[in-house]
């Protein structure tokens, strides 16, 4: 590969990053993550928003949440409504265990140039190839997947099944297990592997009240693992990001995932 | 031909099974707020490595309509993260109705239940308590445990327990 290529792919590779990662923050936020009782509901939002968790931007679009019961079925949202900066809504809790509530997509990213402009494009493999984009001159193709969730338990929480796609939450602490002022010990895949020394910013809700954005940024270690020590209770943002590669259709190309998870902290 | 009746005369059981009690007094203080709800409380012995040794008692809204009081267990919060989320209510003899202001004794005989299971060693007994549109709080005595023993002890809560004292007698 040539200098020059190489630098296109880094600055492509950049410039994608900075407009999936940091533009604005994307979570999903139920009533309670610790539940009990037998008839149990729980009310969500999901926005897209600059401060944490107040809605001020976007709401989340209800088609692309998916909510996977304990036992692995699907819900459906109850009562939603897509407001002005948030979208709404409820979920019976009728079975015991860990739900997962998670807004995931995944596709390709190829940029080109056009002249002295930079055009881009999002879609399915299929399309990329039917509308002739891999021809672009100097097309570069990045595949992309994001993932936002939530874990809500009622009673004794059951242990996530990973998904094995793009960038996910796993290991010895369950996320709805989190308490002040103590360590708990995740592990971050990609794609099932461990996302190795990844980075992974953690930021606590309540911003519009500080001045310091206060951000934890943290790396995985070599096994995929992240340390979390969180000392005051309260919502948290997490997010991880991670390039690299992957092969489709016989094509090795750059990857990009990206993962978000909305993290509640109880009194230790 | 007429059945013979064997009666079985009963052997007096070596050790174990003395009929001691545990006798618990938890005083619940009286609040001076505009909207008083009677604390959701939980009752436990822990072992020295910090495992749940023993549910003695719950005190939680027992009777309202399709078992509701059960929403709010969860915030008897180290209770509920420790033992509670893994067990079914209602546990007969654990279950309690909500109790009022004041100092609320109750009686365990030590020869029966999970109590006469403990193997000897050093526990704690724990008080959780929990007060709807108001504060929680935890306190604990430590005790030492085996057959026969005796043990006194005593803590006291700042806001939402007031004076809890253990009494272990033979």
């Amino acid at each position: 590969m040539t200098f020059a290529k190489r630098l296109l792919i880094a600055a492509a590779a950049a410039s994608l990053m900075a407009g999936a990662a940091h533009a604005h923050r994307a979570w999903i936020l139920p009533s309670a993550t610790v539940v009990s009782g037998d008839k149990s509901w729980v009310t969500i939002d999901g926005a897209i928003s600059n401060n944490l968790f107040f809605p001020d931007h976007r709401p989340m679009q209800i088609e692309a949440i998916a909510i996977t019961a304990p036992d692995g079925s699907s819900v459906k949202p109850a009562n939603a409504a897509v407001g002005q900066y948030r979208t709404t809504f409820d979920l019976e809790l009728k079975q015991k265990g860990t739900y997962r509530i998670a807004q995931a997509n995944s596709g390709l990213s190829p940029s080109w140039k056009e002249g002295a402009e930079t055009r881009r494009w999002r879609g399915t493999m299929q399309d990329y190839l039917a509308q002739g984009i891999d021809k672009k001159p100097g097309v570069e193709l990045v595949a992309t997947s994001r993932r936002v969730e939530r874990f809500v338990t009622d009673g004794a929480p059951t242990p996530l099944k990973a998904t094995g796609k793009g960038l996910e939450l796993g290991g010895a602490t369950h996320p709805n297990d989190l308490y002040s002022g103590e360590e708990a010990t995740f592990i971050l895949t990609d794609n099932g592997k461990p996302a190795a020394n990844i980075e992974v910013s953690v930021i606590q809700g309540g911003d519009r009240y500080r001045d310091e954005p206060g951000e934890l940024k943290l790396k995985t270690g070599a096994d995929g693992s992240l340390k979390l020590k969180l000392e005051n209770a309260g919502m948290y943002w997490l997010e991880a990001g991670s390039a690299g590669t992957t092969t489709m259709e016989g094509k090795t190309l750059k990857s990009q995932a990206t993962y978000v998870a909305v993290l509640e902290v109880l009194p230790g | 031909m007429r059945d013979v009746l064997m009666l079985t005369v009963p052997v007096a059981m070596a050790g174990a099974a003395h009929a001691g009690t545990l006798e618990l007094v938890v005083e619940i203080p009286k609040l001076n707020v505009a909207e008083y709800h009677r604390p959701y409380v939980a009752i436990w012995i822990e072992d020295a490595s910090g495992k749940v040794a023993a549910n003695l008692s719950v005190w939680y809204d027992v009777d309202l309509k399709d078992q509701e009081g059960e929403k709010w267990l969860k915030d008897i919060r180290q209770w509920w993260r420790r033992s509670g989320r893994s067990l079914e209510l209602p546990m007969d003899g654990v279950s309690s109705p909500t109790k009022p202001p004041g100092k609320n004794s109750m009686m365990f005989d030590t020869a029966l239940g999970p109590i006469a299971k403990l193997p000897p060693g050093d526990y704690r007994i724990i008080v959780e308590a929990s007060r709807e549109v108001g504060g929680k709080e935890l306190v604990e005595i430590p005790f030492n445990w085996a057959p026969g023993a005796e043990a006194q002890g005593s803590a006291r809560g700042k806001e939402e327990l007031g004076v809890v004292t253990l009494r272990l007698t033979r």
